[in-house]
């Protein structure tokens, strides 16, 4: 993944490994000076935006998909979040996804599409379907494909010549990266999510802070999270330039893969098992670099401007751009807080939003959405505020709504939608009007990101609901004073 | 691919940090699925600005794009590339790339040249005093030309091989078929299948 040789870590296999290292080498299926590793791909995830041109490709050439049962479509980025049974209204839009669903029966892709109860982001029915395992290379024409690293498999995001040359030969030519830990020490005090640990991770290494690694989350703060929190974490990897970022398997992975379609099963299941325990960073293997982050001093954390390292505690202020010493940096944050309509100094909590968007692949799994209903019971939205609520996957509406917590959402006043990326990207009719501000679970306030002149607060479920029901900038503790 | 050996154009001093992939092409432009046509889409919310770089002549036949750090972070869009190569850009200099839009730029025939950021403060000033400036890209030697200074610059030497010969990833990798082969008759048998389908009902 580092295409600069000269700096490549490079795989010991004699030594003591880190454990990308061990996925890594236990897929190489070709190495050559002076020649990128030729890696094999275990599973790779289409999707309608991504996906139309490499089809195209292989056509073109006469070739065929490889390996059809390592690869798996849906409909995500474009697809509406209301009315989904009709037609899609946006031609542009349904002639992408309808090319998808060509695409996938002319070469025997598996889809779920809309309407399908497997379909959802694509970074939500890997795991969810048990395709996504320990160990493995996962790639998509997605930069979130960073996501599958939760369950300690080596996954990241390409571009579209990748995704056809992973169609066509199953295998990509990559240059080994090198490796980052991120230590969290501690526990995560009471009310801190794993959305905070990762937003605050950002801010301080700032967004090109891992271009060229691959990071291990670890620590006890890691080991403590849910399957759920640690998705939440390497999903936004490439926030902070890391194209992957894994957390070791252990029991918590184990356990959430057990029983799901996809898992291995009797016999090949305790083969598995076997396997998986030793994807571990060996006593002794060296990282070329570490992070190290207390727990104990983390706060609920929150953006003020428009990339993902621009961000400080809830309990702060807007930062004043002369504060910066690179001068890069304060050009930068003068320009953020010009877009965002921010003045300097202003308390985060005395920020109002118009719009809260819960959902996406880095928090619209269930455990986000019981979070946030957990908050939001017996509250009401507030006025002149909207909130969508959009199921990162139909399974996850399915079992919201089988745990009621749909009536929860409606009974506050939010808007409870179908699954798909939405107001995440604004490619689907799920967008900010310009200067409208947001509180989003998703990962990026790029500006224009949800849509054009769309100011958008990057936060965890918590906030986003406690943020709904005050109407600024808050978490669940403003609600008890 | 069509090979890169060299390159002369007019140099766009693009003073921003953090160009993001959003930025290079925002999400409504990537519907077309086709690979061809995404000019329109370049910076498109910047080219509404009268002043935005790109409105200004001679700049706007631009074909070398000079930028802050951090050019191409975010979302792994290879439309952002096609979109620059598109509008006519045949190279970006910069002090440091996303990574997966360097790869990017390497499949589609873009050079991403990467040097210190002292030299992208060079360039922007020789090219904002006098603009339509040309730079001189030359892949063979790693170097950018501007006037009577050369610059080093850095790109992978793999990268640099394919596209100085125009060579097409795919068929390498198929030439080595049978090791393709020979690895999948040793993976497991736990590793997941697609298909058949397994759902929870």
């Amino acid at each position: 993944m580092d295409q600069d040789r000269s700096s490549q870590a490079g795989p010991t296999p004699a030594g003591p490994r880190t454990l990308s290292q061990k996925v890594w080498d236990d897929h190489v299926v070709r190495r050559s000076d002076g020649e990128p590793d030729l890696l094999y791909i275990d599973l790779q995830l289409c999707h309608e935006v991504t996906s139309p041109q490499a089809f195209d490709g292989l056509r073109l050439a006469g070739r065929k998909v490889r390996r059809t049962d390592l690869t798996l479509a849906t409909e995500d980025h474009n697809t509406p979040t209301l009315d989904i049974l009709s037609p899609i209204a946006d031609p542009v839009s349904k002639l992408q996804v309808d090319t998808l669903r060509r695409n996938a029966a002319e070469f025997g892709v598996r889809i779920h599409s809309l309407g399908d109860r497997d379909q959802g982001v694509v970074h939500i029915i890997g795991p969810q379907l048990g395709v996504t395992q320990p160990g493995m290379t996962i790639v998509c024409g997605d930069s979130h494909t960073s996501t599958h690293g939760a369950f300690g498999a080596l996954a990241f995001g390409i571009g579209t010549s990748e995704v056809e040359h992973v169609l066509a030969t199953q295998t990509l030519p990559q240059n080994p990266p090198k490796t980052m830990a991120v230590t969290v020490k501690g526990a995560l005090p009471e009310g801190v999510t794993a959305k905070d640990l990762i937003l605050t991770h950002i801010s301080r290494v700032g967004t090109g802070g891992g271009v060229g690694y691959v990071a291990e989350y670890r620590g006890e703060a890691i080991e403590g999270l849910s399957m759920e929190g640690r998705m939440t974490i390497c999903n936004m990897s490439i926030e902070w330039g890391a194209r992957a970022g894994l957390v070791a398997p252990d029991e918590t992975t184990f356990a959430y893969l057990k029983g799901r379609p996809h898992a291995p099963e009797g016999d090949l299941w305790d083969e598995a098992v076997a396997y998986w325990r030793t994807l571990r960073t060996d006593e002794g293997a060296a990282f070329d670099h570490e992070v190290v982050i207390d727990a104990g001093e983390l706060t609920p954390f929150v953006t003020w401007g428009t990339n993902p390292g621009q961000g400080v505690g809830l309990g702060e202020r807007v930062p004043d751009p002369a504060d910066f010493d690179d001068p890069v940096e304060q050009a930068a944050a003068q320009r953020a807080l010009d877009y965002m309509g921010l003045k300097a100094g202003t308390a985060m909590r005395d920020i109002g939003v118009d719009t809260v968007f819960l959902g996406s692949c880095t928090n619209g799994r269930i455990e986000d959405l019981r979070l946030a209903a957990s908050v939001l019971k017996g509250s009401r939205v507030a006025d002149g505020v909207r909130m969508l609520v959009v199921p990162g996957s139909a399974r996850v509406r399915l079992q919201a709504e089988a745990e009621g917590l749909d009536q929860v959402f409606l009974d506050a006043g939010a808007e409870w939608r179908n699954a798909g990326c939405s107001m995440c990207l604004g490619m689907n009719p799920d967008t900010l009007s310009p200067g409208e501000r947001s509180a989003s679970t998703s990962n990026r306030n790029f500006e224009g990101r949800q849509g054009k002149g769309g100011r958008t607060h990057l936060v965890s479920p918590a906030v986003a609901a406690a943020t709904a029901i005050r109407g600024r900038l808050s978490d669940p503790t403003d609600l008890q004073r | 691919m069509e090979k890169f050996l060299t390159h002369t154009g007019i140099g766009v001093p693009l003073r921003r940090s953090n160009v993001d992939t959003d930025q290079i092409i925002p999400a409504v432009y990537l519907k077309r699925v086709t690979r061809s046509g995404f000019e329109d889409g370049l910076f498109a919310s910047w080219r509404q600005d009268p002043a935005f770089v790109l409105n200004q002549e001679p700049y706007r036949a631009g074909s070398v794009l000079v930028a802050g750090p951090d050019f191409g972070t975010g979302s792994s869009r290879e439309h952002a590339v096609w979109a620059l190569g598109d509008y006519g850009f045949r190279v970006v200099v910069s002090s440091r790339f996303g990574d997966i839009f360097r790869g990017n730029s390497g499949k589609a025939g873009l050079v991403t040249a990467q040097v210190a950021p002292e030299v992208v403060e060079a360039l922007w000033a020789w090219l904002e005093e006098v603009p339509g400036r040309e730079l001189t890209v030359d892949l063979e030697t790693k170097t950018i030309t501007a006037g009577e200074t050369v610059h080093p610059f850095s790109i992978d030497d793999y990268t640099r091989h394919r596209l100085l010969n125009g060579l097409d990833d795919i068929a390498m990798t198929l030439q080595h078929e049978d090791e393709i082969a020979a690895y999948e008759a040793r993976r497991p048998a736990f590793k997941p299948r697609t298909i058949p389908a397994h759902t929870a009902g």
